[in-house]
Parts: C-alpha cells; sequence; structure tokens
C-alpha cells in the first residue's frame, strides 16, 4: 500500500514537473482550526502542502516568493458551473450543459447516466479567466433545459489547472432540480415530481420487463441505485416547504441532500442544521424572483450559518462570470456573517460538500497545493489575485482577457 | 411639452410662420397649427416630500463634479442642495447628520434599468417589458407598463439609486420609448415619473433583434436585415416630419390670406375656405421625428465596436444624436470614437460572454471607455441585482483600470455612476452632483462607497430621508410583499 502511493506521488511529481515553491511571509488564512498565522511561510512540494511555518527554508532549487504580509488563501471553489462545458451559452454547437431529448411528456425518458463531465474541454477560455481570479476547481453541474428532465443527470467537481483528466475522485453527485420552474417538466405540477421520483426509485428497485412507459433504462437505473445508497444528490429548491420535503425524501431513500438556492433555507435552518444538509446559495438573492423565493433575504448565510448549516456559495447559471462568487462571500459579511464563516464557504465548506475535505479546501499539510496570492482582502471587490497555485504549479496569470486588455490598452495610450 | 418645442423648432426650419412671432402687433391667426406631438398626456405627478433641513457634517464628500473633499459637510435645504464646504452652520430646525468616518456622494442614477416592466416575481403576467411582435414599435412607451409595486424599487434605494431610466427591453430594432423614475414609493408611475426628465428612445443592435424575428422567419434575420430596419424607420420618419412641415406650410398660408381678406373686409368666399387638415397622426413616426430633433435621448443596446460604428453613421445619415450606447463590451475598442463623438459608454463591471456578441468582454472596458479626453464611461446594471449595488461595480471597473495602470481616483469613479449618467439622460442640470441649486439626492456610506462591505446608511430623495438603514421601515414598500409570510426582511 505503502508503495502504492509512493509510486503514485512520484508520478503526480512527474506530472506536475512540480518544482517546490516557498512562500514567506504571508498572512495565510488557513480555513483550518489555525485560523489565520501572520508573517507565515507555506511551502509546496511535489504538489502538496509540504509545510507551514515560520523560518523555512527554501529546498534546493526551489523558487521563493516574498509575500511581504499579503493574504494567502485556499484556491476557490467557482460555484456550479458549466466551466469548460459551455463557451458561449447561446450557440448551442458550444453549450453542452444538459440533455434535450425533446420527447413529449407520456414517453419522457430520465437520463441519469448522463454524466455532464464527458464534455469538459480543459482548453476553453472560461478556465484561464476563472483561474487567473483564484478559483482552482468548480463543480460542474449539468442543467435542466427546457425539453429536457428535472432530473438532469450527474456531475463533478473538476480541477481548473487545465489538465484534461480533471474530475476530482470522490466528487461525483446527481443533480435533480425542483419546483415551479420545473413544472413544465412535470407535466404541470411540482406534485408530479415526487410522482416521477418516486416512479424512478420503484423502476430501479424493481424493474418491469413489460412496461413500456418506463422513465429509465438500464443505464440509468444502474446510474440512479448509485445514489440510493449514500450518494450526494444535489437538489435545486427554494421553498421552505419543498425543501422539508426534499430532506425526508432523502432520508426514506438513503441519499445524501444537498441543497442548491435554498432561497428560504433560512426559515428551516434549525431542522437543516439538525439534519446535517448543507446549502449552496447565492448570497446576493433577496427579491422574490418566482412565488417558490418569496422570503429570500441578504441575510440568509449569517442566519443558516449561526445556527450551524454549512453553506457554500455559488451562483446559478453563470459560468463566464464565476469569478463573481467572491462578492457573493463579500456581501454576505456586510449581512452578518463572520469573514472567516464567508471564506470558508468559497473553499472548506464546498470541499466537505463534495467529498474533498481530505486533499482540499483548507492550507494544511498533506493538501493539495491549491493556492492565491492576494493584493488585499481575498473577499475585496477591489481586490485581485497576484498569483495562483493549483497542485503546486503557478499558473500563468493570463487569460483571452488579459490578451484583449493589453492589445488596446496599447492603442489607447 | 414636447409638442410646442416641435412647433416652434418646424416653425423655425421652415420659415413658414416666422413672421407670426416677429409680428406681435399683426392680428393673430383665426387657425393655430395642431403640433406634431400633443403636449405630453401622461405628465408626472411627482411631488417632492415635504424635507426639514439637514445638516451631513464631517463626511468625505464626493461631489461628482470630480471633486473630493475630507472632513467636509453637505447642507440640505428646501429639496436642494444648500451647499457643499466646511464649517458650514444648521439653520434653525436643521437635521445634523454626524457623518464621521462616512462618505457623501450623489444619488446613484442607474442609466439601465427594467425594474417595473420585467419586475420580481418575474411571472408570465409581469412580461411588460418587449413588446415582440414587431421589430419596430417605437410607438409604444415603457411607463405604460411599469408596476410600481415591484419589490426591487426598494431594494434599489437601499443601494443609493435615487433615480433610473426604465428602459423596454432588446427585442426589437426600435422598442419605444424609455422613462426616468424618482425612486419614491408610490402607487401609480406618474407619481414616480422624473419631472420634466426627456424621454429615452430604446434601440438594439445585434444578435437580440435578428434571433427573435429571425426565428420566426420574418425580419430581420440578420444584422444587414437590422440596419435595414432602422434606415427604413427613419426614412418614413422623415417624410412624416416633411408632411407636417408641409401642412404648417399650409397653416401659415391660410393665416396670411386670412388675414389679408380680414384687413380688406372681404369676407365673401370665407365658408368655403376650409382650413388645412393636419397628417393623420403615427405614433410611431412621431417618436422618431422625437428623436431627430433632440427631444427624444436615443440610447442603443450594442455591444460590439464594428455595430457601435454603423450606429453612429446611422445616426448622422438621419440626424439624431446618440446618447450613449449601452452594455457596449467593446467599447474599449473604439473609445476615441465614441469620446469624439461625445457618446457615452453605458456599461458592466465583468460581465461576459453568455452571447457571441459579448465574447470580448473585459473587466477594464469601463475604465479605458473612460479614458480619452471626452470619454463618457457610465456603470449600469440591466439588473435587479446589480442596481442594488452599482457602488460595487464602479469598485471593480475602478480597481481593475489601476491595476491596468491607469490613475483613477474616487472622485474621478463616482461620476460613472452620478453625473454621467445625469447626462445622458438629460438631468444633469438637476442632479447628479452636489452642486448648490441641485436636487438634494444623496447618500451617506458607511464607508469608501467602492467597497464590497459598503452600505448605504441613509438616501435623500429630494432633501427627504427615502432611507434610514437604522431605522428601516416596519413593514415592505412593496404591496406584493404586504403580508406575505418571511417576505420583505429587512437588511
Amino acid at each position: 500500500m505503502r508503495t502504492l502511493v509512493a509510486i503514485a506521488l512520484l508520478g503526480c511529481a512527474t506530472l506536475a514537473n512540480a518544482q517546490a515553491v516557498l512562500i514567506r511571509g504571508a498572512t495565510v488564512h488557513t480555513v483550518a482550526d489555525q485560523g489565520v498565522l501572520t508573517d507565515t511561510d507555506v511551502l509546496l512540494r511535489d504538489g502538496k502542502i509540504a509545510a507551514i511555518g515560520t523560518g523555512l527554508s527554501a529546498p534546493a532549487g526551489a523558487t521563493t516568493i516574498d509575500a511581504n504580509g499579503r493574504a494567502l488563501t485556499p484556491g476557490l471553489f467557482g460555484g456550479l458551473s458549466a466551466i469548460g462545458v459551455e463557451e458561449v451559452s447561446l450557440e448551442p454547437t458550444t453549450a453542452d450543459a444538459g440533455v434535450i431529448l425533446n420527447a413529449p411528456a407520456f414517453e419522457t425518458q430520465w437520463r441519469p447516466e448522463f454524466d455532464v463531465t464527458a464534455a469538459y474541454n480543459p482548453r476553453s477560455v472560461l478556465v484561464p479567466v476563472a483561474r487567473v481570479e483564484g478559483l482552482t476547481w468548480t463543480v460542474l453541474a449539468p442543467a435542466s433545459a427546457e425539453g429536457g428532465t428535472f432530473l438532469a443527470g450527474q456531475g463533478a467537481a473538476v480541477t481548473l489547472d487545465g489538465r484534461y483528466d480533471a474530475v476530482l475522485s470522490n466528487s461525483r453527485s446527481l443533480f435533480i432540480n425542483l419546483g415551479g420552474n420545473s413544472n413544465a417538466l412535470s407535466a404541470g405540477s411540482r406534485a408530479g415530481q415526487w410522482m416521477l421520483l418516486d416512479q424512478a426509485i420503484r423502476e430501479t428497485r424493481s424493474p418491469s420487463a413489460n412496461d413500456e412507459h418506463v422513465l429509465l433504462h438500464p443505464a440509468g437505473r444502474e446510474a440512479l441505485a448509485k445514489y440510493l445508497g449514500g450518494g450526494r444528490v444535489v437538489f435545486g429548491v427554494a421553498r421552505a416547504a419543498e425543501i422539508r420535503r426534499v430532506v425526508a425524501f432523502a432520508k426514506r431513500y438513503g441519499m445524501k441532500p444537498v441543497i442548491a438556492g435554498g432561497a428560504e433555507a433560512w426559515v428551516v435552518a434549525d431542522e437543516l442544521a439538525r439534519e446535517k444538509v448543507p446549502v449552496l446559495l447565492d448570497a446576493l438573492e433577496n427579491l422574490p424572483y418566482t412565488f417558490d423565493g418569496i422570503g429570500a433575504r441578504l441575510d440568509n448565510a449569517a442566519l443558516l450559518q449561526r445556527a450551524g448549516v454549512r453553506i457554500a456559495f455559488t451562483q446559478f447559471n453563470e459560468s463566464h462570470n464565476a469569478r463573481k462568487v467572491r462578492q457573493l462571500a463579500g456581501n454576505a459579511v456586510a449581512h452578518g456573517l463572520p469573514k472567516d464563516a464567508a471564506l470558508a464557504a468559497l473553499t472548506a465548506q464546498p470541499a466537505e460538500i463534495f467529498g474533498l475535505a481530505g486533499e482540499r479546501g483548507r492550507i494544511a499539510r498533506g493538501q493539495v497545493a491549491d493556492l492565491v496570492l492576494w493584493n488585499g482582502d481575498p473577499l475585496e471587490v477591489t481586490s485581485a489575485a497576484d498569483q495562483v497555485w493549483i497542485a503546486g504549479r503557478a499558473v500563468e496569470m493570463r487569460s483571452r482577457q488579459t490578451e484583449l486588455r493589453d492589445r488596446y490598452l496599447k492603442r489607447l495610450q | 411639452m414636447h409638442g410646442i418645442r416641435y412647433l416652434l423648432c418646424c416653425a423655425v426650419l421652415t420659415g413658414a410662420c416666422a413672421n407670426v412671432p416677429a409680428q406681435p402687433e399683426a392680428k393673430k391667426p383665426e387657425v393655430a397649427a395642431v403640433p406634431i406631438e400633443p403636449a405630453n398626456p401622461y405628465p408626472s405627478t411627482y411631488q417632492a416630500g415635504a424635507a426639514t433641513a439637514t445638516l451631513i457634517r464631517g463626511a468625505t464628500v464626493l461631489t461628482g463634479t470630480g471633486t473630493r473633499l475630507d472632513n467636509a459637510d453637505v447642507l440640505i435645504a428646501n429639496g436642494k442642495i444648500e451647499a457643499v464646504g466646511q464649517n458650514l452652520s444648521a439653520p434653525g430646525g436643521a437635521r445634523v447628520v454626524d457623518a464621521s468616518g462616512r462618505w457623501v456622494t450623489p444619488g446613484l442614477i442607474d442609466v439601465h434599468s427594467h425594474l417595473g416592466v420585467y419586475p420580481s416575481p418575474g411571472v408570465n403576467a409581469h412580461g411588460d417589458g418587449n413588446e415582440a411582435t414587431d421589430p419596430v414599435t417605437p410607438n409604444v412607451w415603457s411607463e405604460h407598463g411599469v408596476w410600481p409595486q415591484d419589490p426591487g424599487f426598494q431594494t434599489a434605494l437601499e443601494g443609493g439609486i435615487t433615480a433610473m431610466q426604465i428602459l423596454p427591453g432588446s427585442a426589437n430594432l426600435i422598442g419605444g420609448r424609455a422613462v426616468t423614475l424618482k425612486n419614491v414609493p408610490a402607487t401609480t408611475y406618474q407619481a414616480m415619473k422624473f419631472p420634466s426628465a426627456p424621454q429615452g428612445l430604446k434601440m438594439a443592435c445585434g444578435e437580440n433583434p435578428k434571433r427573435v424575428y429571425g426565428g420566426q422567419s420574418r425580419a430581420p434575420s440578420t444584422r444587414m436585415g437590422n440596419v435595414a430596419g432602422y434606415r427604413q424607420a427613419f426614412a418614413d420618419a422623415q417624410d412624416y416630419r416633411e408632411q407636417w412641415r408641409k401642412y404648417e406650410r399650409e397653416v401659415a398660408q391660410y393665416n396670411e390670406k386670412h388675414q389679408k381678406k380680414s384687413d380688406a373686409k372681404d369676407k365673401e368666399d370665407e365658408e368655403a375656405d376650409e382650413p388645412p387638415v393636419p397628417p393623420k397622426r403615427d405614433l410611431k413616426l412621431e417618436t422618431l421625428v422625437g428623436a431627430m430633433t433632440g427631444d427624444i435621448r436615443v440610447h442603443i443596446h450594442c455591444y460590439r465596436s464594428d455595430e457601435m460604428a454603423i450606429m453612429l453613421d446611422l445616426s448622422k445619415e438621419f440626424g439624431f444624436k446618440i446618447a450613449a450606447f449601452h452594455h457596449a463590451i467593446e467599447a474599449y475598442k473604439i473609445a476615441d470614437l465614441l469620446a469624439a463623438n461625445g457618446v457615452c459608454g453605458a456599461e458592466w463591471a465583468d460581465w461576459w460572454g453568455s452571447k457571441m456578441e459579448m465574447f470580448d468582454g473585459i473587466q477594464e472596458n469601463i475604465a479605458f471607455t473612460d479614458l480619452p479626453q471626452g470619454g463618457c464611461a457610465i456603470v449600469h446594471s440591466d439588473s435587479d441585482e446589480g442596481i442594488q449595488r452599482l457602488n460595487q461595480e464602479a469598485g471593480k471597473a475602478m480597481s481593475r483600470g489601476i491595476r491596468a495602470g491607469l490613475t483613477i481616483a474616487p472622485e474621478r469613479a463616482i461620476r460613472w455612476l452620478t453625473a454621467n449618467p445625469a447626462r445622458a439622460l438629460g438631468i444633469e442640470q438637476l442632479t447628479g452632483t452636489l452642486e448648490p441649486g441641485k436636487m438634494a439626492d444623496v447618500v451617506i456610506w458607511n464607508g469608501t462607497p467602492f467597497s464590497v462591505y459598503a452600505l448605504a446608511e441613509q438616501v435623500f430623495v429630494d432633501g427627504q430621508l427615502a432611507f434610514d438603514r437604522a431605522n428601516p421601515p416596519p413593514q415592505p414598500r412593496s404591496d406584493f410583499l404586504l403580508g406575505q409570510p418571511g417576505a420583505g426582511a429587512q437588511p
């Protein structure tokens, strides 16, 4: 076993060509028990965080960076997105986030076996645009589009360092979008959503060979079965009453639920805390966009955190500007969320939610060296990332947007 | 009001009735020409609330004129800015606000909002922003679709927004007239309508119109079709204007003839002498004529630099002035051209990419638009979320410009969301800066407004305290939210 690990590490090191990096004198936001460490050094080696302390000496050949007190944080979570899955949202040949079978209602087929990560393109221009802003990973979420299904399929976390095999193990999740916005996909009623979910589960558990109008193919039943035994299921849901139904449903069928959206999650915060159900939320959502989210408010994040609910920030249907997720965190702070909790909701908490806590989300020895050095307060809109590392490698701080900037600034001056 | 100005304008241009005002002693014509557009039949009923005099003391003041004053006072009296400076004294009965450590700015103005026409909740019944039944609908007015109970007005106020332009959407080549509103609670839109603000005309370039109509196998389905559509519409408007000018000449001739007759006391054939009949009103062309005369200000949704240049040529072809390009994702590529033409670029700080025409967005766009001499950059929202934090959008844009090596002081950047939008909307004489005599539209911030942690503590509209974070309204302002369980939670 030990040999296997060693070989794996060696492989990693070769792949990453990982030169050691020593970051000196940073304000290290560990997002771990140690809290914030001032004037501290962090050593990155073989793609991992090798040491944290003061007066660390640089190994031979290591690159040394003087942080001069600048903030160093774990790499940020880009939220649920379609980064690398959609290049231009409105161009169908470049947008792969959802499966659309356009079947009539009575012939609806569900495809839980659809896995959006199979469309991921690490060479998408969206990847560097996100990366240079400190986003080092995201969760690719399948979309429920018109003509598709509200059980959208599977997604998973990917690292944004540009590698082809980018999916992070343990993070695969099923995505189900409930509520009024899915009524058109559930025969006109949100009650129909529970009806169809129950049918899918029955088909999974006891497939009938003769029924022509089945929801699931064998591959779909197989895929769904994995989630009935403790798999992670992300439920897009806003209304308090429906959040409670999700919690009960997930419990009944042995799923590990995650609430996405949760405009009214604060109403049932105590229940979510008790059942250890985390919430992915957009902290800027304070208007009743739908009748499902009448109770939307700016202190949703603060109320949930205070009640003991695990939260993480995400935008919805926003891949190009995924970098705005930092602004969500800052605004949550302005509306009552402690700063350390806000940073955790961009780092350690989403890593925990998606099964990656052992390797990502904190600055701790042995964690993957996904780090960001900031020129100011990491949550402030006027701050920017000075340098990003993913798996111990310094990211080239360029994107198509910085190229455009440089070309036209020259012409203006 | 528009109508009267059109009439005067025509009189001067044609010379047909120039002799009327020039000879005040002459007998009054018996027939007055019907104006091309009658006085606004949907007038503002906005009434500034009774405002106590207020002295804001000891703040960092960004006046919106490009000046920053430290440890300065702002005196508000009779709903107007009375004075800005140091050691001002409070008149008797004035409310005094200790604003040490606070920043004070003009009320923020959003040049691009769809509040009220695409309100929350976004149900089918509320989709009142696009008359997407014809690509050319200059006859529709956004104000006739504004729902004053949109909860988004209050959340915008809490973000310091004191005035905003509500535009029709971008489905159409020419989407209709836009209206500027004061951000005050009301049960009718007329009670929010910014008094004497000119109306806007919304036009749209690019993908949206050609997608909406091309998808129905109608014109336009290409950018070529888009431009043909604008040109035909304005050509029709030129013809319409000519019909009215002709009519006005006929009225003048008629009166002249009539006057001579009455001088001669020759009334024999007067019965048979019918006065000229005005052309049939055309509400579409009437709006376009208003744009050509400058009474209605042209605002164009346009992303690409090449398309903005085409629209500048179009404006010259038909003799109208463009107030601002909205969204203007590629303004940074033609910042010099925009500045030279005196056209503002109204932009987002960082949104990009959802459409092909948004693919070249950069975060320095606003700063670069602002860079040339005469550049006019505006931070806009087009969003019920973005309008709540235009100050943060400006913070992003400012910091990205600085990071690119430019020098941008806060007193410069604040103009992007105060004085510059006021200029584009034609209300710069009334609001947008903290200068004596202007409307007292003022925001007190808890610190620098360009921060993610910035909160508007007090917002004044015409000197009246419209929002006070320390004493939030006990109930939601919107009737829609009233009595909804858990709704209208305070910030």
